[in-house]
Parts: C-alpha cells; structure tokens; sequence
C-alpha cells in the first residue's frame, strides 16, 4: 500500500501545476505581446517552413488569425514545433496559449486530458491508394492485398478494423517510418498504402510516377482536426472558436482579402456584423470590434487558406470535399454572428 | 689454358619487369596469391557494382538548379533524375543559420568566422601567440559569441547587482576572517581572489545586459548547424574541466568528494541522453512555478555539458591510473602542492595518453548533438529533416538528397576532429612505445 503514495503525490502536484495555468490567457497574451503556438514538427499543408524558414500551411494560418484577431496583426506569433508526444504537455504547462498541430479530437483529449477543441479546421479520414493498374475502383475489392502502413499507429488498427468488417483477407507490411512506407509501397512490396487522406497526397509526390497511383473514394475513420486550448479560460476558447468561425463567415458571405475593405460599406447585415459595421461582437470576446476584418485582411477566409496550402492548385492537390462548406455539400458550418 | 678473369663488373640487368613499377606493385599487392586474386577480383567488382551509380547519381543525373520540386521529377524534366541538389541549395540558408531572420544573419557568420578564425591559429602548433589565443577562445569569445547571437541586452533588473554585493561582500568577509582571524592567508591574496572572480563576472554581466542596438534573436529561431555547434562546442569545451576535475575527485581520499563524485559519474553514464533531453523539455516546466521558463536551448545545453563530462571523467580517469605510481611519489618528493603535481605532471601525461579516448567522447557527442530533435530543437539533421515536410520540394529523390548532404557535412567535422587528433598523437609521442 505504502507505494501508492508516491505516483498519487506526484499525480496530484501534476494536477495542481495544469490548474494553476489556466488563468486569463488573454491577458497574458496581451501582456507579453504575442501568441505562442504549438505546431507540429513539419507535416506538409499544415505546418511546414518554406524556402525562407517561415511557417507555412492551415494550422499557421489559424493561428495567425488568432493573432490578427488580438493584436489586429498576424506577424506577432512565435512557434514552438512540437512532437506527438510534447504536445498536450506543453498545452498544459501553459508553455503555449494555442496548439495548432493537427490534432484529432477524440472524446479522450476533450475530457479526460482536460483540453478543449475549439472546431474542426480540417476534416481528414484514413483512406487508401493503389496503383491504377490494379483495376480497383473500391476498397470493398481489395480482398488478398498487401497493405503498407506505420507501425504502432491507429491507421493499423483501422485498417484490420475495416477489413475484418467486410471479411476481407490482408496482409499489413508495417514499417517504423513514412518514408520507408512510402519506399516499400512504391518499390510494389505491397499492393495498398494506408493513411489518412491529406498524407496520402503529401506522400503521393514521393512517387517515382505519381500519374500511376490513385485515392480510392473510401474513407475508414474520422479525423476531425483542430486547434486546442486549455480547459477553463473560456474566453480564451471563445477566441480560438471564433477565429475559425469568422473564417467560415466570411467564405460563406463572399469576403476576402481582396475585397474586404469594398465590403465594410456592404449593404448586407450580416457582412456589416462580421467586419464590425454593425453591433458589438468583438468587444464581447474581449478584442476590438474590427476583430474579423483584420483576420479577413491579412489572413484571408477558411477557402482562401484552405486554396492556398492544400488546395488543388498545390502540390498536394486536395479536393474539398468534407471541407466544403455547408451549403457546398461539405461540413464546414459555422454559426452566425448576431 | 688461360683462366679468364673478369676485369669489370657484369653490367647490372634491371630488376625482372614483374616486380618493378605497376605490374610489380599489382603482383605484390594484389594478385599474389590464388586467395588474393579471387579477392582481388570480388572487391573490383564491388567497385564496379557501387561506385558508378553513386557517381551517375551524385554527379552525372543530379539536378543542380531549380525553382521547386518540379525541377526534380523525371516526369517534368523528362529524364532519369538523381539527386536532387537543388533542393540542398534552396534550404542552404536554413541548414546553416536555421530559421535565424534573414537580415540578422551576418551575426551568425561573424561568429562562425571569429572562431574558426581563432580556432586555426590555436590549432597550428608553429602559429605564435598561443597564450593570448587561448585567452580570447575561452573568455573573450564565449562573451562575443552570446551577444551577436542572442542580441545581448539582457534583462537582469536590480535584484540580480544587490544579491551580487551581498555575495562579493560575504567573500571578502570570509577572506578578512581567513586572513586576520584564522590566519591561513595573506590579506591580500584574499582580496585579490575575490576581485579576480568578481570584476570578470560583473564585466560580462554588464556588457551582456547592455543595449548595444542588436535585435534580440531568441533560441527557438536559432537551428541548422548553428545549434549543431553551439551545442558540440558547449559540450565539447564544458566537459573537458568538469570531467578533469571529476576524474581526480574520484581518485580523490577524501570521501565525501569521492562519494559525489561516483555518485555523479554513475548517475549520468546510467541514464541515456534521450531520457535527460525529455526530462529537461517535458518535465522541468512542469514542476517550475509558472512563469519561470527556461530556455530550451540553455536546459538542452546544461544536460549535454553534464552528460559529456560525466564520459569525459571516465576516460581521463582512464589515463590518471597508467601513471605509475613512481611519477607521484617523484611528484611529492620534489614538494610540489596536489594541485602543482596534478598540473604539471600527472596531467599532461594522463591527458596526452587518453587522446584517442578523449577524441572519441568528441565526435560521439558531435554526432549525438542530432537527438536535440526530439526537444523540438532543429539541428542540422533536424531542419533537413523538417524541410522534407515543404510539399514545394516533396520529390522522390528530395529525402536522399538532403540525408547525403547532412552525412557529408557530419563528415567533414567528423573526419577533421579525427586527423587532428592523430596530428596531436604524434607530435606528443615521447616514445611510451613498446
């Protein structure tokens, strides 16, 4: 019994240190006069540095319209790129204010690990590719194959989830690596390469012949990602959920960061409400009422981020799919802002 | 019947052609055994089957210019693609100086230029100034170093001087009661002890608390071989006086000295480097008191110095046993102080033994410095590393050309700290030989 007393002492000062962080983020934001945010350690479209070591992609960019947001300027942010492993600690450490890393939300993270989602910036799903001179149009057809994938991962567990399933006989070919994956995929050690669908692509340019491979339409699991804050500074998750509504507003209401400032003398009331015309909503998330215009202005609306990090003019070349919005047969819905 | 004599010398026949110039050398060498020839064969066909793709690959199909990764697949350039070197050429900037902001980075280059700059004099032994060489590396430079790179302009604030005067003042207080008390030293001596530690110390707080106009460039942004080195030569430079001075404490008499010693060495040679970069990044801020945040690269610093010098202490202990016991004896009997004797003859022949020891810790640590990745540092393996991840430069061939771009450029750090050791070896070889 006597040895239990430690990991509890140690547990219970844990818990005391992630509480103690989670005084008002956004005064502290304010006070030391940027954003700190974690983003991965270079995922491609999400967050990568480009040819200049600056970061690049979807989950940058939400940060930087929180920062554009607050401070009404998107370049006062600093990153910290994190491992899988250093993320939720460095959340609760209070290390960084926003972790921006494609995080899949599960129910888990939400309660048990004291974080909150504040939406969905990416609906990603593990898929499947194949060579097209397979002759497969489905995964339901892939009965007998070889697949190659991660070790250690839920992309493995997905897969024998999906296949037992449908009681299809395969064969996994793990590896520790995706570049080895990828390698033993390409080399035809296996006839299928699983992971989820913004890695497919990422990985597909790896390819000696690209043009050879195809996505099958299946997708076998849910990885809706978000950026995550600590659980209890809801003001601060007010931001953070906002910010990203905002950016679905102004999609869904035809603003850009071309047009934006034409826009501020729209007639529409809704458009008036968004960039601060109209009404009082920045002031009641605790910033400036001209909040979503500098988000609009320097950033851009969720299409505009979404085109030029992933979209189909990039390398990745990802269709929008369940990121469409709402009203384009996809998931991306924001509420409105009245 | 006349007996001929020979008058002159037979003229001298050259040596048979099979064992003269290249055929002689081929046969000696190569083919002079039935084992030898088939070996001789097996590797030529190994070079055959190795070295001209490498070269095809390297040289011959390689991309050297490019905008993007399009520049890099066969199936836009429409031939067989190699390596990619423009990929190399494009993160040039990064691999070197890191994220480090572009308009700043001269600070970087002149630090890297003082040092070798300092460090080739240093290393040549017929070079002169030795002394006024050494001084600079190890107390000018350091200084210069820490304010180009971090801007200097440190906030200290107040409490910092006042704890500073009280410390000075409880010293000279100890060094008055020593000398006019308990009467061990010479007022003087004691006064002059404390102002040889303190004026220093206060001189490069001051300068690095001083505004001199450098923006302030924090670590996170610092990576590529910058950290690289910063972390090698951290390491490199600390471990060599901590692991000396552990190394006697071990061997020390004294029991608490000899207790913590061990107690030290064990525990850091115990636990891997991983464990300690991971306990520094993820656990520290986790029992500090929020707010009080560490630099990563400092905690990443003082875990690798620690680390090193607990390996360090165990090969220089290595050297301090060979010594025969006659050379301390000899030592003592002359009346020279522990201190004297260690310095000036135990030492130099335990260190110069221990070279090949020494220069191993080196390069392990130099090579180790890559696992600052899993702390979110981006050494130069590491922002290679990351830059695979730019879907601008996502080719098949990008990854293998970075990583032989990254094993070079180990290479040549590594392979020089190994020739100048063995430079070293025999310039000191005073005939130990048996």
């Amino acid at each position: 019994m006597k040895s239990k007393i430690i990991p509890i002492a140690i547990g219970a000062t844990l818990g005391l240190m992630a509480t103690s962080a989670s005084a008002a983020t956004l005064d502290d934001v304010k006070a030391k006069g940027f954003i700190q945010c974690g983003v991965s350690q270079g995922l491609p479209g999400f967050s990568n540095p480009d040819d200049k070591g600056n970061w690049t992609g979807i989950d940058v960019d939400t940060c930087r319209g929180i920062a554009a947001a607050v401070f009404g300027d998107a370049s006062k942010i600093k990153y910290t790129p994190l491992s899988a492993k250093e993320r939720f600690t460095a959340l609760q450490s209070g290390e960084i204010d926003v972790l921006s890393r494609n995080t899949t939300w599960t129910m888990t993270r939400d309660t048990a690990l004291g974080l909150n989602f504040a939406g969905v910036n990416y609906y990603d799903g593990q898929g499947f590719m194949v060579r097209k001179s397979l002759g497969v149009d489905s995964a339901l057809k892939l009965g007998g194959a070889a697949v190659c994938t991660n070790t250690g991962t839920t992309t493995e567990l997905n897969v024998a989830d999906y296949f037992r399933a449908n009681k299809l006989e395969y064969k996994i070919v793990a590896f520790e690596k995706a570049d080895e994956v990828v390698q033993a995929y390409d080399k035809g050690r296996c006839d299928v390469y699983t992971t989820d669908r913004s890695g497919l692509a990422a990985q597909r340019l790896k390819l000696e012949k690209p043009d050879e491979h195809m996505v099958l339409p299946e997708i076998i699991s849910k990885e809706p990602l978000g950026p995550v804050v600590r659980q209890g500074d809801d003001q601060w998750f007010n931001i953070v959920k906002w910010v990203h509504n905002a950016m679905l507003n102004a999609e869904e209401l035809g603003v850009t960061s071309a047009n934006v400032d034409q826009m501020k003398s729209s007639d529409n009331p809704a458009i008036r409400r968004l960039l601060g015309v109209e009404g009082k909503f920045g002031s009641n998330l605790g910033l400036s009422n001209n909040w979503a215009y500098a988000i609009i202005k320097q950033v851009g609306n969720y299409g505009e981020i979404y085109e030029r990090n992933v979209g189909p003019k990039t390398p990745l070349g990802l269709a929008r799919g369940l990121n469409a919005l709402w009203n384009n047969g996809g998931l991306q819905y924001a509420p409105p802002i009245r | 019947m006349t007996h001929y004599v020979r008058t002159k010398d037979a003229p001298l026949l050259p040596p048979p052609a099979s064992t003269t110039g290249i055929v002689g050398w081929l046969r000696e060498n190569l083919f002079s055994s039935v084992t030898n020839t088939i070996l001789t064969f097996i590797g030529l066909y190994l070079i055959y089957l190795i070295v001209p793709p490498i070269i095809n690959w390297g040289f011959l199909s390689a991309v050297w210019t490019g905008e993007d990764g399009d520049a890099c697949r066969s199936e836009k350039v429409g031939r067989a693609v190699g390596a990619c070197w423009a990929f190399v050429e494009a993160k040039f900037g990064q691999i070197i100086y890191g994220r480090y902001p572009v308009e700043e980075r001269w600070r970087v280059t002149l630090v890297y230029v003082l040092g070798f700059g300092a460090l080739i004099p240093m290393v040549v032994p017929s070079l002169p100034y030795k002394g006024l060489n050494a001084l600079f590396l190890l107390a000018i430079y350091p200084v210069v170093a820490f304010i180009l790179l971090t801007g200097g302009n440190i906030d200290i604030g107040t409490g910092f001087w006042i704890g500073f005067a009280v410390l000075v003042a409880i010293l000279l207080g100890v060094a008055f009661f020593a000398a006019s008390v308990a009467k061990i030293i010479e007022l003087r001596d004691g006064i002059k002890g404390v102002a040889m530690f303190a004026v220093p110390f206060a001189a490069v707080v001051l300068v690095s608390s001083a505004d001199l106009g450098l923006a302030p460039v924090e670590t996170s942004l610092w990576g590529g071989l910058l950290v690289t080195l910063v972390v090698a030569v951290t390491g490199i430079v600390a471990s060599m006086p901590i692991g000396i001075l552990l190394a006697l404490g071990r061997r020390s008499q004294m029991p608490i000295i000899r207790l913590f010693c061990i107690a030290f060495i064990e525990f850091w040679r115990g636990v891997p480097l991983i464990t300690v970069l991971f306990m520094s990044s993820v656990m520290l801020p986790l029992f500090l008191p929020e707010g009080v945040n560490f630099d990563k690269l400092l905690r990443v610093l003082i875990g690798v110095a620690l680390f090193s010098a607990a390996y360090m202490a165990e090969v220089v202990r290595g050297g301090l046993q060979a010594i025969p016991r006659g050379q301390y004896e000899g030592a003592m009997a002359l009346g020279l102080s522990y201190w004297k004797m260690m310095r000036m003859i135990v030492l130099p022949q335990a260190l110069k033994m221990v070279i090949p020891g020494i220069v191993n810790t080196f390069i392990g640590l130099f090579k180790d410095t890559t696992l600052v990745l899993i702390v979110g540092l981006f050494d130069l393996l590491g922002i290679i590393q990351l830059n695979f991840t730019d879907p601008n430069w996502s080719t098949p061939s990008t990854s293998h050309s970075g990583y032989a771009f990254a094993a070079i450029l180990f290479f040549v750090f590594c392979f020089g700290m190994s020739r100048y050791s063995i430079f070293m070896e025999n310039r000191l070889d005073t005939g130990h030989r048996n």
